[in-house]
């Protein structure tokens, strides 16, 4: 299957140490596995804080000693305080958007599996890769340094508008220093994220294998190579907006504070700066953040859908089309979630419009989902429970973009449940459900051990059905009026008949949250106990599973592989085996 | 198979949650507002029809293709006819279901309020709405910043210097006469909040340094809440206030009395 191949620019010998090995590694493998580990972390604390904030949201007042003892400001005798909430929610916001969507299937997944995937032994620029991740370190524990500071974690949302988020704690408890290690962890992150991106791109471009062509990548590496263009192009503006929020909090400057300002009776000695252009450059990387969180999922689930329904997948150029289609439409929607900001009302129709074109390749990818499964020999494995579970909740939360980017149906729902449901719907569940479908499928080939299949389905039915109860509801708080980021319902009238749904959600939320203990466990279980896996389980086509589970250190042991058809040959007609390895040179898949 | 029944359950659950209305808008009162109402209606059976369409072919496909005994996978790459209809298809019934939706939009924020529209200013502060009547000379007076002085009773900073200033009104809760165009003139003393009411199916940012006009006639009596929809801090949830829709005469009434307090 393989043969000598000179372009491996990167090579670099097996280290010794331990620290070499598993902590400043410069091996693509490892970092990957640190990136998943990190976002394990991250999603165990943020998943933490839905809890609370369900529970406040639900039960307002209630009592939870250790809380009290935690966060003697925050939740004084146990009882949350508003703006304590407030600061669940911000951090719960952040970490799951930065450091869970974004950081598990590209640091994780993409960093592990693209070079073997297209035939190199590492990335392009493997120290670049460790300094990337280890700034992403930085950056979560700068993050995290912001829950025990005076004043405690920020109260601003993930979004941090300013100026509620540039004038210092005058305007609010965590507004100080908890809001400036906000803005540098965040700042830290983008840099990360920025050489992560260099590195995807270089490696996709300059080292593929001899034979892999653009056209015969696995749709894994298109998500990854899209959505590190699109890294490269956000990361970049939301640097610098984070740069110029933190001058305006320590230098005085007047970016996004505008003169005459009065704050509880205060004048605010700034002048000249506008909120709005922290919207602008927020979202026109917030959007594009989205399919950066999204991209490498729908990848994986094309991937897995193939193998598992052994069927080449459906439509393979205009899947790949789609995912650039996507990734470029991204850069022109931003306006889409300022409708109501001021911003001129002439611009909101052009991106009404532009965002409406985003359902096309949406449509694409969904359609061409149920092409590859029709027809095709379908494996309920977890994996592919999850990958189903994608497409179901991707269509959920897909449809009801169609609601928030007219403007003039958003003017109702604009910052009430049917966003929170919306968002939560297609960039949270789905994107999550993307990540445990690779981790399903991939955990064997990274540590050689299989997941347990049995508690992975009960894991899968647990939360596939929970989290249909948690956000399909809440569509229908929207619709109700229930605005954003209250941290009770106890002021209006008219939210009181919308308590007992909002506590129905919050039953569903706590017995998913607790169903994700399964999921550690198994994690944890399998990694020492699981049992063993062969090099290609799943008996698939792509070039991971030609290699040892775990790969060795050079992924190839210096004899590359050379590529000879696209990555979803399965049941070729006449073939020896339903699948054909990408690197079988004949075609009846004959590997001898 | 369960896997099957239970996506075709969730969604007929969702179905239900949307087609039962037992959590749903409030009745209109606002001229704009029905047209609002119908474009969601609209949205909601286009991609009601998307979503059920989607999930059902899902669970067949799931049911139907499920691995068994002498089953083989048909070997296909796709079919480009069909998938050039799909796009075009979708393409045309999207956009022919926006772009329509954005007349609406258009009539609300595009055009200038009428001359006889009754103004009020509304000025957001953490955590209290300030309603700003121009009084019987019709015209707002001066404010500047340095005035204000909430304990002082001057939250607007009124210069009342100013003879235009003399007689405006300023409130915390608001009334609107019945039929009659409203423009409401909005601004922020802070941070950044917004402006919402339910049945009027109103909502608007207040930013800091920005006056941003919004526009809407109101034609049902009743009194309903102002709540904020932008976060503002830590008592956002608390942010509250009332608008009442009164019969003209009975707004002339009210304003009359309001200025006698």
């Amino acid at each position: 299957m393989a043969e000598e191949v000179q372009t491996h620019a990167a090579h670099h010998e097996a280290p010794s140490g331990w620290v070499r090995k598993y902590v400043f590694s410069i091996d693509h493998k490892v970092i990957g596995i640190q990136y998943y580990l990190l976002a394990l972390f991250s999603v165990l604390v943020g998943v933490g804080l839905s809890v609370l904030i369900r529970l406040n949201l639900a039960w307002p007042g209630t009592e939870i000693s250790i809380l009290g003892t935690l966060f003697p400001e925050g939740a004084p005798g146990g009882i949350m305080t508003p703006e304590f909430y407030l600061a669940m929610l911000t951090m719960h916001g952040t970490i799951m958007v930065f450091f869970v969507l974004t950081t598990a299937p590209q640091g994780g997944f993409g960093n592990y599996f693209l070079p073997i995937q297209i035939g190199a032994d590492d990335m392009a620029f493997p120290v670049l890769n460790m300094l990337s991740f280890w700034v992403t370190f930085l950056a979560l524990a700068v993050l995290m340094a912001a829950f025990f500071v005076e004043g405690g974690a920020p109260i601003s949302g993930w979004t941090a508008y300013p100026p509620l988020s540039a004038l210092g704690e005058i305007a609010g408890p965590g507004l100080g220093t908890g809001q400036s290690l906000w803005v540098v962890s965040i700042a830290l992150f983008c840099v990360a994220s920025l050489l992560g991106a260099l590195n995807f791109i270089t490696t996709t471009i300059d080292m593929r294998a001899k034979g892999m062509t653009m056209m015969r990548l696995p749709l894994t590496v298109w998500g990854w190579f899209v959505t590190a263009i699109l890294g490269l192009l956000a990361f970049g503006v939301l640097l610098a907006a984070g740069v110029l929020l933190l001058l305006d909090r320590w230098a005085g400057t007047s970016f996004f504070i505008p003169g005459g300002l009065v704050v509880s009776d205060q004048a605010i000695d700034h002048t000249g700066g506008s909120p709005l252009l922290w919207q602008h450059l927020f979202w026109f990387f917030g959007h594009p953040e989205v399919y950066i969180a999204i991209l490498p999922g729908m990848g994986a689930v094309s991937h897995i859908l193939a193998t598992f329904a052994r069927k080449p997948v459906f439509g393979y150029k205009a899947m790949a089309f789609a995912i650039i289609g996507i990734g470029a439409v991204s850069f022109i929607v931003w306006g889409h979630h300022m409708f109501l900001s001021g911003m001129s009302p002439y611009t909101a129709i052009v991106f009404s419009l532009t965002t409406t074109a985003v359902a096309v390749p949406s449509a694409i990818k969904t359609f061409n989902w149920l092409g590859t499964l029709w027809g095709g020999r379908i494996q309920l494995t977890t994996a592919m429970l999850y990958a189903l579970g994608f497409v179901s909740l991707f269509v959920s939360g897909g449809v009801t973009g169609l609601f928030l980017n007219q403007p003039a149906v958003d003017v109702y729902l604009h910052d009430t449940y049917f966003v929170v449901g919306h968002f939560h719907m297609i960039m949270g569940v789905a994107a999550i459900f993307g990540i445990f479908a690779a981790t399903y499928y991939w955990f064997s080939k990274m540590f050689g051990r299989h997941l347990n299949e049995f508690w992975g389905k009960v894991h899968f039915w647990i939360t596939f059905v929970g989290v249909y109860c948690i956000f399909m509801p809440m569509h229908n708080l929207g619709i109700g009026g229930q605005p954003r980021r209250y941290a009770e319902l106890t002021a209006f009238d008219f939210l009181q008949p919308l308590v007992s749904l909002q506590q129905f959600i919050s039953v569903a939320a706590f017995i998913t949250a607790a169903a994700q203990i399964i999921f550690v466990a198994n994690f944890l279980y399998s990694l020492f106990k699981g049992r063993v896996a062969e090099m290609n389980p799943w008996r698939a086509t792509t070039i991971e599973w030609e290699v040892p589970s775990p790969p060795p250190h050079d992924n190839f042991a210096g004899k590359f592989p050379v590529v000879h058809r696209g990555p979803y040959e399965y049941s070729v007609p006449g073939a020896e085996e339903d699948f054909v390895p990408q690197t079988a040179p004949d075609a009846r898949g004959s590997t001898g | 198979m369960i896997l099957a029944v239970t996506i075709w359950l969730i969604t007929i659950v969702s179905t239900v949650l949307m087609v039962g209305k037992y959590w749903w808008f409030p009745e209109v009162a606002s001229a704009h507002g029905g047209d609002l109402d119908r474009q969601f209606m609209v949205t909601l059976v286009v991609t009601g029809v998307v979503f059920i369409l989607a999930q059902v072919g899902l669970g067949y496909a799931i049911a139907r293709y499920r691995d068994g005994a002498g089953r083989v996978a048909n070997y296909t790459h796709g079919n480009e006819k069909l998938e050039v209809i799909w796009v075009v298809a979708t393409t045309v019934v999207f956009f022919a279901m926006v772009i329509p939706g954005q007349s609406i939009w258009a009539d609300l924020y595009l055009s200038e309020a009428p001359e006889d529209a009754v103004r009020i200013e509304v000025t957001g502060q953490q955590f209290a709405w300030n309603i700003r009547y121009p009084g019987p000379d019709g015209e707002f007076g001066r404010v500047a910043p340095d005035l204000i002085d909430d304990e002082g009773g001057n939250p607007l900073g009124l210069d009342l210097s100013d003879t235009a200033a003399q007689d405006d009104l300023v409130v915390p809760i608001m009334a609107v006469p019945l039929g009659k165009p409203i423009e409401l003139l909005l601004r922020s003393k802070d941070v950044t909040h917004a402006f919402s009411v339910r049945e009027l199916r109103v909502k608007q940012d207040l930013v800091p340094g920005l006056l941003i006009p919004v526009q809407f006639t109101a034609t049902r009596t009743g009194r309903w809440e102002i709540a904020c929809a932008e976060l503002c801090g830590l008592q956002h949830y608390n942010m509250r206030s009332f608008l009442e829709v009164l019969p003209e005469e009975d707004f002339a009434q009210w304003l009359k009395d309001q200025a006698e307090e």
